[in-house]
């Protein structure tokens, strides 16, 4: 494929994007991403991974250090004021205007993106329809909770039609129950935008992105699918059985084809890269053990998170 | 467009809130009111109600300087500014959209302490209509102020910096007391900043001074409005520049 044949399929690619901040603070690192028209990327992150600075840069608020990159095939260095028209973001803060009703809000900002009043308040109406804040609508922003604040927070940066959507860590503090209502509308934009999408929530880049870059201190650690990086990266399947009669020998058999495989917690539990439902259960049977209760679970994101930022999640600081 | 729609907002911002209104326009008519009735029992120059009402103005621009600095601050430290910066508007159009819609805040302010001085006394004359063109200068200086402390410090800096700056115009612009009188360290600052300057010009003209005849004080306003406008837009610009 030519270059010109890339740059019809991207969105966004960076090359080499870096930014340094003072004399040794690297907070983005030779960054070089591939995002689809269409996709919705997830950058994923722990704390001061470099995510917010990352959008800054193509958001064209930051200047890079070293590298570039291009939206749309536009230059973030040559054109920022071309980009700026076509993409729009929803920032990690929840930057609203206070004291501007949820309408008003939204009318402003397709406003400023050049819309004429009326077309303004057209797309308006609509944005409120699908982020369901009818209701709410002619509040001012600061009675608004943490959750439709966000949802308004997205209708903001959906109302000018942006080709490119940057959302800066969309459900950073939200109670589970919002976080997946915003989750369902976040999916509904899949393959109608191109969304770069931040956080530190993996369950939240593995229900959402169609890829996901994980980068840690600046840096690229690992780029896929979900499924993708829970392959590549070695994650377990594991099986958890409750049997009776598990005699010696069928452990010892058990054992010889997939060696993790212990007992705990008077279960039994196999782990593998790839297991055999029927393998496992033909041969227990086999043996004459008889299953009351099975579980199996995928590998999850958690354990090569883990693995590659070198530390829980649950350890940060929000 | 672009601008007045974010003028138009940040006008909305300003006026909705209560604050801004009781402090900006009912503090001066409360200043007015309270001054003249202690002016009655002691009659001092000063709280004579012609003398009053350009000097409660002048103070009560005050605030703002808070109010501007409010906004801005506000903004930057909420990332509304962010998203505001990421859109497709020009430097132009953010410094107007900060600086405009204070003007008829000022214009209000100004009003309220007019219309609190007639109603107790004062005369209404041209004179009164020239004093417009000492103390809009002055309003817009402290708007520039207020552009400088909101782009560089944070929210409870502005607040700390924006009360010291009205004790500074209090005891500095003549206003309460004949800085004549006082003399000494008090009357050199105070003629060194544009406040006492204002004070005195506009004095003079609503009693029926010509403008002309205060030109060297009007002088020294302006060039305090440019110097002010010039910091503003350069430490907003500083401050958001990628
Ligand atoms: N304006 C700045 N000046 C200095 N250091 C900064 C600045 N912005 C971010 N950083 C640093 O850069 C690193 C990445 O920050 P950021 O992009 O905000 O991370 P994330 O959004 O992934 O949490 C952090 O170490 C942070 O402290
Ligand atoms: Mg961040």
């Amino acid at each position: 494929m030519s270059g010109m044949d890339i740059d019809k399929k991207l969105a966004v690619r960076t090359e080499g994007l870096t930014k340094q901040f003072g004399k040794n603070r690297l907070a983005v690192d030779n960054l070089d991403l591939d995002i689809k028209k269409g996709e919705i990327f997830s950058l994923l992150g722990p704390n001061g991974a470099g995510k917010t600075t990352t959008i800054k840069m193509l958001c064209c608020l930051l200047k890079p250090t070293g590298g570039t990159a291009r939206i749309m095939g536009l230059d973030i260095l040559k054109n920022p004021a071309k980009i700026k028209q076509i993409i729009n973001v929803s920032p990690q803060e929840t930057a609203v205007a206070p004291h501007l009703s949820v309408l008003e809000n939204l009318v402003l900002v397709g406003q400023i993106y050049g819309l004429s009043g009326r077309e303004a308040k057209r797309r308006a109406y609509r944005l409120i329809e699908l982020m369901s804040l009818n209701e709410r609508l002619r509040d001012p922003a600061n009675k608004l909770s943490g959750g439709l604040l966000r949802r308004l927070s997205i209708a903001m940066a959906l109302i000018s039609d942006p080709k490119v959507l940057f959302l800066d860590e969309p459900t950073l503090g939200l109670d589970p129950k919002s976080r997946k209502t915003l989750w369902s509308l976040i999916r509904y934009l899949r393959g109608k935008k191109t969304v770069l999408l931040t956080t530190h929530y993996l369950e939240e880049a593995d229900a959402l992105a169609d890829r996901i870059a994980i980068i840690d201190q600046g840096r690229l650690v690992a780029l896929g699918t979900s499924e993708e990086l829970k392959r590549q990266l070695g994650g377990m399947q594991v099986m958890t059985v409750k049997a009776d009669s598990l005699s010696p020998a069928a452990m010892k058999n058990l054992k010889k084809i997939y060696p993790q495989t212990a007992i705990a917690d008077s279960h039994l539990i196999i782990k593998a890269e790839k297991l055999d439902f029927n393998k496992v259960v033909d041969l227990l049977r086999g043996e004459g053990v008889k299953i009351n209760w099975l579980s199996m679970k995928e590998p999850t994101l958690d354990e090569i998170y883990l693995k590659i930022t070198g530390r829980s999640r649950d350890n940060e600081i929000i | 467009m672009r601008l007045f729609s974010l003028a138009g907002r940040n006008m909305k911002e300003i006026y909705r809130d209560p604050i801004s209104l009781i402090l900006g326009i009912g503090m001066p008519v409360l200043l007015i009111l309270l001054f003249t009735s202690i002016g009655k029992g002691a009659p001092v120059d000063i709280f004579m109600v012609d003398m009053l009402v350009p000097a409660v103005a002048i103070f009560s621009f005050g605030f703002l300087i808070m109010f501007s600095a409010t906004l801005l601050v506000k903004d930057r430290q909420s990332a509304f500014l962010t998203r505001l910066l990421a859109a497709p508007l020009t430097s132009s159009d953010f410094i107007l959209a900060y600086i405009l819609p204070f003007i008829p805040f000022a214009l209000l302010q100004i009003a309220a302490s007019m219309v609190a001085g007639v109603a107790l006394g004062m005369s209404f004359t041209s004179g009164t209509f020239y004093s417009l063109a000492i103390l809009i200068p002055v309003a817009v200086i402290c708007i520039g102020i207020g552009m400088v402390l909101g782009s560089l410090f944070t929210e409870n800096q502005v607040a700390a910096a924006g009360s010291i700056i009205i004790v500074v115009i209090s005891l500095f612009s003549g206003a309460w007391m004949d800085l004549e009188m006082v003399g000494g360290i008090f009357e050199k600052i105070g003629y060194i900043l544009p406040f006492a300057h204002a004070v005195d010009a506009s004095r003079a003209v609503i009693n029926g001074a010509q403008l002309s005849a205060v030109s060297d004080k009007l002088y020294w306003i302006v060039s305090y409005l440019v110097v002010f406008i010039c910091a503003g837009i350069l430490s907003f610009w500083w401050k958001t520049k990628r």
